[in-house]
Parts: structure tokens; sequence; C-alpha cells
């Protein structure tokens, strides 16, 4: 038998040791449920703006008019957060970063999102601690070439020499492509698309390569366009999206489940033009809980009931966005893996319900 | 408190102040990196770095690991500031010497040279270089060919590649034993200037030397010259860009330290009957070189961090493959940073170092 003071003793630790663990559980607990919005959210009402981190410039993603206002795709995601969160598409500031410091830029908390024609890989997940919440682009890494020299497909370019812009996963793909093929293909590395596109067109290299979209955006820009052919085929996979530093989970559920609403408006017929009018008068429950008519998703989220409407009546719903930065009009690129599920693309929204 | 007790007090607490503002920061650093769950450390140097690098002169091949590309990348820095330092080098000295000739004709042309070169930014100069050296080449199926297999293009400047073990014994000995003489020319007593005997003796060994090699010559295979040595442009534009830009701040520094020898000294050599020339380069150039070492460091030391705007026209240097390629495959960015920099910092300190002991001798050999 124990002494007494010996098991007041330990009575005592085990005291100790559940109040730590209750402590901790609680911390724990705490941590997973930050009440909505979470605390970007907070600091962005804080701060009357949106920090979005774009492009520096490329047609189709983000590029500036003669005016200086930004178009793009990217821009109109960005566009369509400050929509949602702050109730004007307008409180936005575009930071422009270079491939090779847009995760710093992420990471120090400079920006709230990163929409800058960007892929996920493994290691800018794991190492960097991001988080890819959202794909508003399927691409491939393809090849821009000088029509002259006769090729048709990317396993024709052994022997080549092909310019490249660095801080991208571009020059570790055509490694990979090289070596799985047993083409030898030489790169020549550049800092920025200028530079390496002045040098293709004066012959120092026989072609440019980057992302499918950014191609036809680039070949666009060319002396002659009509010289220049996007080879067929890519050579990689590249799904660019919407970037968040890990940690806030209310955040990325607000960008997640934004991105569903603009493609399920797409799926649903609900344009830039006719929400307001489908808010009051559609007969379709999806809908109607789409547009904040019925249900409470705005309030699960931590925001407004009419968080999405406000959202897809900025630049229309997914497909209205791509139409206007890569359909016919603007840079002709095809909708291909772009289109929704239901037309042989790879869009797929999640029911909103 | 003395006066020095009180000196003292100041530096400890200079001293103190400044350690914990250090100290500050890097605990910021390591809380921040621990909240957002980046790890740190230098192990993903031994990791396979996948990527090509275009021009090398080290061995390189994409199975190597990033730090093998940190030691390729050094040795294209160190190879395009060697070249910089020494065409700026000569480039400063003529510009500086046609400057103070008394011809008017030359010194106006130096003297505008030196304005519109460092009145203009260098990284434009630079791509203006590259991009006026890319045009002025010809294409490649136009390619201006010297003798058979010589190739001049907007590619680069492709030459035979000699190989064979005689070919390596012959040459390698050839320059030693050319540099080794070169250096003790002196000591061993010979009276002919150096200049006039070694570089023969150095182009027969080659030439021997070359009769026992085998040469792989450069041909025009599918899209590229295949085979022998290649020259890129980049090295080119880089060289002409950097070495133009400083050679218009030497100038100045040599016109300056030529013009600081009292000009006693020259009317002394004169009235001894040497004639101008030699007045230049026996009496007044060595003095100078007293006041120019010190500002000649700081423009050579500029030189090689300068080199690291090659990597706007794509010349593979420590910037380029290592702070943009490799810190965006691996994602560290504050290692391969401070790696970078402790390179540069390495560099910098050793080429100061043998300034400052070329320097140290110079002044002992005077009064």
């Amino acid at each position: 038998m124990t002494s007494l003071p010996a098991r007041a003793l330990r009575a005592g630790r085990l005291a100790l040791a559940a109040g730590a663990a209750m402590f901790l559980a609680t911390t724990v607990a705490q941590a997973q449920v930050a009440p909505p919005p979470g605390p970007t959210v907070e600091a962005i009402k804080k701060r009357g703006a949106l920090n979005c981190g774009i492009d520096t410039g490329v047609p189709g993603f983000a590029f500036q008019d003669n005016k200086g206002v930004w178009h793009g795709i990217d821009i109109d995601y960005c566009r369509a957060i400050a929509a949602a969160v702050l109730g004007d598409p307008d409180k936005v500031k575009f930071t422009g970063t270079t491939a090779a410091a847009r995760f710093t830029v992420l990471q120090a908390g400079e920006i709230d999102v990163l929409i800058r024609d960007s892929t996920l890989t493994f290691t800018r997940s794991t190492v960097l601690g991001l988080d890819e919440v959202a794909i508003n682009f399927y691409a491939g890494q393809g090849f821009l070439v000088r029509k002259s020299i006769g090729v048709s497909k990317a396993a024709d370019l052994q022997g080549a020499t092909i310019c490249v812009i660095t801080g991208a996963t571009l020059e570790l793909n055509i490694a990979d492509f090289a070596r799985s093929t047993g083409a030898k293909i030489g790169t020549l590395l550049f800092d920025k698309p200028e530079e390496a596109i002045a040098a293709m067109e004066a012959g120092r290299c026989d072609g440019y390569t980057d992302d499918t979209g950014s191609l036809a955006g680039m070949r666009s820009t060319l002396k002659v366009p009509a010289d220049w052919m996007v080879l067929p085929e890519a050579i990689s996979k590249e799904p660019l999206g919407l970037h968040i530093r890990s940690g806030d989970a209310r955040w990325q559920k607000i960008i997640f489940w934004l991105d569903n609403a603009l493609k399920s408006a797409e799926e649903f017929g609900v344009t830039k033009a006719n929400a307001d009018q489908l808010k009051s008068s559609s007969k379709d429950p999806f809908i109607l809980r789409l547009l904040g008519a019925e249900g409470d998703t705005g309030k699960a989220l931590g925001l407004d009931e009419a968080w999405a409407l406000r959202a897809i009546k900025v630049a229309g719903n997914y497909g209205e966005m791509y139409d206007t930065h890569f359909g016919p009009k603007a840079l002709a690129l095809p909708r291909g893996q772009n289109n929704l599920y239901t037309k042989g693309g790879l869009h797929y929204p999640l029911p909103i319900r | 408190m003395t006066s020095k007790g009180r000196a003292l007090a100041w530096q400890a607490a200079a001293v103190v102040s400044a350690t914990a503002v250090v100290l500050y920061f890097a605990h910021n650093v390591t809380t921040n990196l621990a909240v957002r769950g980046i790890q740190f450390g230098f192990g993903f140097l031994w990791a396979k770095a996948g990527f090509d690098i275009p021009f090398h002169l080290a061995e390189w091949d994409v199975n190597f690991s990033y730090g093998r590309a940190l030691w390729v990348a050094g040795i294209n820095t160190l190879f395009a500031a060697a070249i910089c330092i020494a065409l700026s080098s000569a480039l400063g000295l003529t510009l500086a010497l046609m400057r103070l000739s008394g011809n008017l004709l030359a010194a106006g042309t130096s003297r505008v040279l030196i304005e519109l070169i460092r009145n203009t930014p260098q990284l434009l100069q630079i791509v203006f270089f590259y991009f006026a050296v890319l045009q002025a080449l010809p294409q490649m199926r136009q390619s201006v060919t010297i003798g058979t297999s010589v190739f001049l293009n907007v590619r680069g400047l492709f030459l035979p590649a000699a190989s064979g073990e005689a070919w390596d014994w012959i040459s390698s000995a050839t320059i030693g034993l050319v540099v080794l003489v070169a250096v003790l020319w002196k000591r061993m007593g010979m009276v002919v200037p150096r200049l006039l005997v070694l570089p023969p003796v150095l182009i027969i060994g080659l030439v021997a030397a070359g009769f026992t090699a085998q040469w792989d010559a450069p041909v025009l295979k599918g899209f590229n010259f295949v085979g022998g040595v290649r020259v890129p442009p980049e090295i080119l534009a880089l060289a002409l860009g950097v070495s133009i830009y400083t050679s218009a701040f030497i100038a100045e520094n040599v016109r300056a330290s030529i013009l600081g020898v009292h000009r006693g000294q020259t009317e002394a050599a004169y009235s001894l009957g040497l004639p101008p020339g030699r007045t230049m380069a026996l009496v007044v150039l060595p003095q100078a070189m007293r006041l120019l070492i010190p500002p000649l460091t700081s423009q050579y030391l500029n030189i090689i961090k300068s080199t690291t705007l090659g990597a706007a026209i794509a010349y593979p240097e420590i910037l380029q493959i290592f702070a943009r390629t490799v810190l965006n495959q691996s994602g560290r960015a504050i290692e391969v940073m401070t790696l970078v920099l402790g390179v540069f910092l390495v560099i910098n300190l050793l080429a100061s170092a043998g300034m400052n002991a070329w320097n140290r001798r110079l002044t002992l050999q005077g009064r």
C-alpha cells in the first residue's frame, strides 16, 4: 500500500496530465473550427481590398491593355472573389509576380491568393506549404515552332534548340521528355518571355515552349504569326489554378466553392445576363440555391446569400470567361479539356447543396 | 569614466545591439518558417537536377546533382568574369591613352565613347549587344565557313574538337612549360623579351600536338551542328556588354592615375632623352599602377557581380542556373539565395585579396 502523500502526488500528476490533454484538445479543436469566414477574409475585409497575385503579362490569363486595365481569365477570377467577399469586383489590388518570385510572395502573405497560370506540383504542395484549391485551366506544355523547319510532332524535335523561360517546371519537363523518348532537345534559358521570343524570332532557337494556353497568346504577338505553329501535342500535364497558403481552411472553402459556383452556373445555363432574372423566376431548386434565393450557402461560408450571384455577374460563368479570353473572337483556342464534363472536358463542378 | 573607457563602452553597446538585431531577425525567420511548415536544410544539394545546362565548361549531365549544377554554373561565371576582366582592362587602358594622347580626334572619340557608355543602363547595353550580335550573324543554313570545319552563324561559333592521348599530353605539357618559363623568365637571366620567344614556341607545340590528335569536326545534322566545340553568341554578347560598360569607368580610373603621377617625372624622362612612348611605358605607367589598383579592384569586383546580368540573355551562370532553375525546382528559396550570396562573397573576397597582395608588392617596390 502506498503512503497517502504519494497517492496525492500521483492524483495531482493525473490531474495535471488530464488538464494538459484537455488544453491540447481544445487548441486542436479551435484550430479546426475557426469561425467563418476565417482569418484571411477578416483581413481582406479590414483592408477593404483583395490582394491578388497575377502574371506580369500573358494574353488570355493576365495582360494590360493600352489604358493599363488588366484583362484575362485569372483577372476575372480575382474580381469574382472580390465581388463575393467584399461585394465589389473593383476592390482588388493586382500584384504582378514573376515566375521565380510568385510562391515566395504568397508564402510571405503579401497576396491572399495566387492566380497566375501556375501548376501545382508535389514539391510546391509539400515543401512550399501551398494548396491548389481549384483548377481554372487545364493546359499542357507545348511547343511553338517555325513552320519552315517541317516538324509535326514533339518527338521530331531531336537535336533542336528551344527557348525557355526559367523559374517554371518547363525545363524539367523538357529534360524528362527527352530522357523518356531518347530525343536530345537543347534548351536556352531566359529570364523573361520578351527576350526569349526575340531570340527565337532572330533564329537563335527553333521554337519556344510554354503552357498550351500561353502559347496561343504568344503566337498572336509575333511579327508574322502565320510563320509559326503550335505543335498539336503536349508533353506534360499543367493543371493551372488558384493557390493559397495552407492553414486557413475557411478561406480554402470559399475559393473552392466559388470556382464550383462559376462552373455550375455554366452547367445550369446561368449567365451574366440572366442571373438576376433567374433568381426570381427559376423553378430549379439547384439554381435557386446557387443564386441565394433558397438555402443558406452564404452563411455556411461566412458570406452573405448573394455571394455566388455577385461572382457570376462580374464576368459571367466559367464558359463565358473562357469565350471572352480564349474563344474564337480572342485567341481561338479550342475548349478541349477545358470544356465541362458533359461536353467531353475535364471541368466537373461539385454539387452545391 | 576616461574617454578611452567611454569609447570602449560605446563599441560594446554597438556590438551588443547589432547582435540583438541579427538574433531577432534570425528568430523571426525560424518561427515564420515553422509556422508555414517550411523545412530548412541543405540536403537537397544531393538531389538529381534533371535539367540541361546549355553551355558548360565543366562536365554536365542531366543526371548530376543540384550541388554539381552550382559548380558547373560557378565555372561559367568565373569564365565570363575572366574574359570580361581581361577585355575591359585592355579597352579601358586604350580609351584612357587615347584621351590623354593630345590628338584631337583620338581624345574627342574617347571622350564621347566614355560619356555614351557610362551614362546608359548596363542591362540595356547587354540586351542590345545580344540582339545586335544575333542580327549580325547569318542564319544557320547560310553559315560563314572558314576552311572546311569552322562555322559561324546565329547559333554560335563551331570549331573542330581535338581528342586523343598524345594530344592531351603534348598540348598540356607545352602550355604548362610556356607558363612556367614566362613566370621565371627574369630569374633565368634571359635578356630577349619573352613576347618574342614564347608565343612561337606555344604555337609550334600546339601544331605538333594537333598532328597527333583525332579531330571531331562540327557537321550540320537536322536542326543543328553536331560535334566539335561550340562558343555560343551569349558569351560574346555578355563579354561585350560587361567589358565595354566597365572599360569606361576603368578608363577614367587610369586617366586619373596617370594624371596623378607628378609632371616632374615625365619632364625628367624627357630630359634624359626618352621618347614619349617609352616615357609612358617605363616611367609613368609603373608609378600610376600604385594609384590605380585600389579603384581597379572595385571595378573587377563589379565585373564579377555584373556577370549575373547574363541571366537576361540566356548565359547559364550562377544566378540563372541556381537562383532561378534550382530555386524553382527545389523550392528552397532561403537556402539557394544564401548559397548564391556565399559563393559570390567567396569569389569576390578571393579576388580582392589577390588585388590587395599585388598592391602591396607594388608599394614595397617603391622608394
